[in-house]
């Protein structure tokens, strides 16, 4: 249900909903940064026009729901294969744009290997991948993108690289590629970086209506259920710490 | 229209092609790789799309994405590769997706070899993957009856919104035969896909799921499954029998094997010995009915094919104590010979 606010009079509406949403609520927990994240795609589908010929891939994770909170068609993927689907759709109605939205446990572990080799093919798809270094819905497991030392209830006492391995740096592998047009890796802990984000997605869309080739926007998301923090910490946890392991940028844009 | 000479891969591309296909998803494996090469050579220059995926799981789940989009789509693959597509074939099942999959079974289990074989009749009949579905399985036993099943596995695929799966082995994918190839389908014949992802312009959003987190709503989502497939048991029972009016044993054998056995009832009645042959031509749904009344007036219901006894469960629900159920299979891509097969035959008759 949606709460319609009266406008008083010499007032006008400065932030509203995203035509593109629909009225279900969002599923994420209270913090996470995926409602931003979401909310920014319905945004640049709105500002681009383009919601009734877009198709969305929903992931399985925390955005496994996402089919819910848009007007747009919507396919439910397997784990992982979010980007192989979204090549079937692509090849076989090229008018339609096309793109996932893929957490970390989804793009850089179980998917790997369909979002390298999307990426490398150079499919004209856009992947919003929002990494939280964490598997979010099925209970704060460790995930490829996991800081060392970091607790997850796999990595107990902290995420050791000699055991687990170190954070796999996807965006920086795919941009080594050939195919891709553009990877960049972005925020959304405050205000600016959010502004920024907006701007890459709206970039990563823009290249497919432009038929630039595969585009990717990793964004740094919070879990503060899992990683049990408040909101706030949280959010500095992104800023001071994974940006460290992780730092914003894009890594390829071919202009 | 006259007729070429083919192999029975190439025959299968060429009839896919004739049906309709738009989008070919593979990846390389024998012995189905001249279907591959049929495909890249010929689909694009046809107006579709071929694609070599990276791996068997994202080949299915292209074949899931295209179908999503409303085309007519097809995978090709044998044993250990179709075992990888799983997965993505239950998603495409509960998500009532139309395709068609082409498994040119081999030898197994694990890498196995080339050779003809039949253990994958579990794997294609009863699911597969995990949960409750199924696909409609077409088993030829030439090569121009896999141009014809191609055909109807497009067909029936639409008109079910199920997965259909050709199922045979190197032996009809690799030989030579004299087809008709089927006319070129009229793309006005392809049934209208209203709930395809096409933009959801003028129309509500089409979402395709096989997801519902609340038991209520998933246990709908399956019973729609369980409706279109007792519809599909009730219509779609295909087989061929051979001999079998006055047939004292019954041979149940299908594709490479029911092409043989033939043969193998040729002989035996050339030695005044009163035996026939049903075939089985969809595997699921599977001919019961016809395999039950045969059983009521024979003596025996004989199942001989290239697994340990897969299709002879089968056989043996059907017969259900009716008439003795003897059983010969050879593993590992051995195929018998129909003096082979007689020799076993006249353990139970004559």
């Amino acid at each position: 249900m949606s709460v319609e606010v009266a406008i008083p009079e010499g007032y006008v509406r400065a932030f509203a909903k995203p035509a593109a949403l629909s009225d279900a609520k969002f599923t994420y927990c209270p913090g996470c940064h995926h409602g931003i994240i979401t909310r920014l795609v319905a945004e640049v589908l709105d500002e681009l026009g383009i919601l009734e010929r877009t198709v969305g891939i929903a992931p399985v994770g925390c955005a496994v729901f996402l089919d819910r909170f848009f007007h747009c068609d919507f396919v439910q993927a397997a784990h992982g294969r979010a980007c192989a689907v979204a090549t079937g759709i692509k090849r076989a109605r090229p008018d339609l744009v096309v793109f996932t939205y893929q957490g970390d446990g989804d793009l850089a572990a179980i998917g790997t290997a369909e979002t390298v080799h999307a990426a490398n093919r150079g499919e004209n798809i856009t992947v919003i991948f929002v990494n939280n270094g964490i598997y979010g819905m099925t209970g704060g497991e460790m995930a490829p993108t996991t800081l060392p030392g970091q607790r997850t209830v796999t990595t107990p006492t902290g995420r050791e690289p000699r055991l687990h391995g170190y954070p796999l740096k996807i965006s920086e592998m795919l941009a080594q590629l050939d195919g891709p047009a553009y990877i960049s890796r972005q925020a959304v802990f405050d205000y600016s970086h959010v502004v920024k984000a907006k701007r890459a997605v709206l970039k990563a869309f823009r290249n497919q209506l432009e038929g630039k080739g595969f585009s990717l926007v990793e964004i740094l998301s919070t879990c503060p259920t899992n990683w049990r923090m408040s909101p706030t910490e949280a959010g500095r946890w992104v800023a001071e710490r994974v940006t460290e392991v992780f730092p914003l940028g894009d890594l390829k844009d071919v202009g | 229209m006259s007729r070429v000479l083919m192999r029975g891969n190439e025959a299968i591309a060429e009839a896919a092609i004739r049906s309709g296909l738009k989008c070919y998803f593979c990846y390389p494996i024998t012995p189905q790789g001249e279907l591959v090469e049929y495909m890249a050579r010929e689909l694009p220059k046809r107006g579709g799309v071929f694609l070599q995926a990276e791996s068997e799981v994202a080949a299915i789940n292209m074949v899931y994405g295209a179908a999503a989009a409303g085309v007519r789509t097809m995978t090709s693959s044998s044993s250990p590769g179709i075992s990888l597509k799983q997965e993505g074939i239950s998603y495409i099942a509960m998500a009532r997706l139309p395709c068609v999959i082409v498994n040119m079974m081999r030898g197994g289990p694990g890498l196995g070899n080339i050779a003809p074989a039949q253990g994958d009749y579990f794997q294609a009949t009863k699911g597969g993957g995990h949960g409750d579905y199924r696909l409609i399985v077409l088993a030829p036993s030439t090569v121009p009856e896999a141009t014809e099943l191609v055909r109807l596995a497009f067909d029936l695929a639409d008109k079910y919104r199920v997965p259909a799966m050709i199922l045979a082995d190197g032996m009809i994918g690799q030989m030579m035969e004299p087809v008709k190839l089927p006319e070129p389908v009229d793309s006005a014949d392809i049934p209208p896909r209203p709930w395809a992802l096409t933009g959801a312009r003028g129309r509500p959003k089409n979402v395709i799921s096989s997801f519902d987190l609340e038991p209520e709503g998933l246990r709908r989502m399956n019973l729609v499954l369980q409706e279109t497939y007792r519809e599909i048991e009730r219509a779609e029972v295909r087989w061929e029998e051979m001999e079998t009016e006055d047939a004292e044993l019954i041979v149940v054998a299908y594709g490479t094997m029911g092409r043989i056995v033939k043969t193998v009832v040729r002989l035996a009645r050339a030695e005044g010995l009163k035996v026939g042959l049903l075939r089985p031509i969809t595997l699921w749904p599977f001919p019961y009915g016809a395999i039950r009344r045969l059983a009521e007036r024979t003596r025996a219901v004989f199942t001989v094919e290239l697994s340990a006894g897969q299709m002879w469960e089968d056989v043996r629900l059907a017969v259900e104590g009716r008439a003795e159920t003897p059983f010969y299979g050879e593993l590992g891509g051995v195929v018998p010979s129909p003096n082979r097969i007689l020799e076993e035959v006249k353990k139970y008759v004559g």
